[in-house]
């Protein structure tokens, strides 16, 4: 059980980070190393989470870690892809009013 | 007298981040089994997760430590208990602290922990933590037939066959 972190950057000021796997308490310091690592170059982060299939609260707690480290820096913490689970999760969690979100992401299938 | 499970699947894993998985596919595969609904086995996965998570981080940290996941089968229903002898805590004062993120609140309050025991809560029909030496996390779901548009903050109503 393992993640992988693909890291792109095409477009100007942004860095495109596709993610992949299960991310648990087990992955999450991967992801948080390189998310904290991004957050300090003051650009913005565009994360595609549609290779994700499972997250829980150790995972939604790096995506919030980041969020606040672009929110002090300035810049913008984009997450998309998310499938319904997760989208779900956001919507419990209350995180789906807080965070920035693209058009990508699937509806919540539950409610 | 209390009711008996049909079956009982017992589990240990060393307190790791690494089994914490092994946790998760054990009882999804318990769950898939007993029929449960895709929705309702991610579910189970998520609060089987967080309860491990709990154990691994808190309650040993740092030591080396054992995670017990009991499995009660029953013809309607799931009752799993993770338990782990390290440093108990007091749920209602951790209970008080969680909840869904008020996004009316400046963001550099918003946790990054302690969300958690409340998707444990929301995900479940049961929660129920106890334990003076370690903690013991009981909790159950309900397997819903022919689910019509349920909702995961609503009570569920139980088939009784």
């Amino acid at each position: 059980m393992n993640i992988t972190i693909r890291e792109h950057s095409e477009r100007e000021h942004t860095i495109d980070l596709t993610v992949f796997g299960e991310v648990d308490v087990y992955t999450a310091p991967q992801l948080r190393e390189k998310l904290l690592t991004l957050c300090q170059g003051g650009s913005n982060i565009h994360l595609d989470l549609a290779g994700v299939d499972y997250i829980d609260s150790t995972g939604l707690g790096v995506l919030i870690g980041a969020y606040k480290a672009q929110k002090s820096s300035g810049g913008k913490l984009i997450i998309s892809g998310m499938n319904s689970r997760l989208t779900r999760l956001f919507r419990i969690t209350g995180l789906q009013e807080i965070m920035e979100f693209g058009p990508d992401n699937q509806e919540d299938g539950k409610s | 007298m209390r009711e008996q499970p049909l079956d009982l699947v017992n589990l240990t894993i060393p307190a790791k981040p690494d089994y914490v998985a092994i946790a998760r596919l054990a009882v999804s595969g318990i769950a898939n089994r007993m029929g449960f609904s895709y929705d309702d086995i991610e579910d189970l996965k998520l609060a089987v997760s967080e309860a491990c998570t709990n154990s691994v981080e808190h309650a040993y940290s740092g030591e080396n430590g054992e995670i017990g996941l009991s499995c009660n089968i029953f013809e309607n229903r799931l009752e799993i208990e993770v338990v782990d002898q390290g440093h108990s805590f007091d749920a209602s004062e951790v209970e008080s602290r969680t909840g869904p993120i008020q996004f009316e609140v400046s963001m550099s309050l918003v946790r990054e922990r302690g969300l958690g025991l409340y998707l444990m809560r929301s995900l479940m029909d049961h929660v129920d933590i106890d334990g003076d030496d370690g903690v013991i996390v009981r909790m159950t779901k309900y397997i819903r037939k022919n689910e019509v548009g349920s909702h995961v903050e609503s009570p569920a109503s139980y088939p009784t066959r």
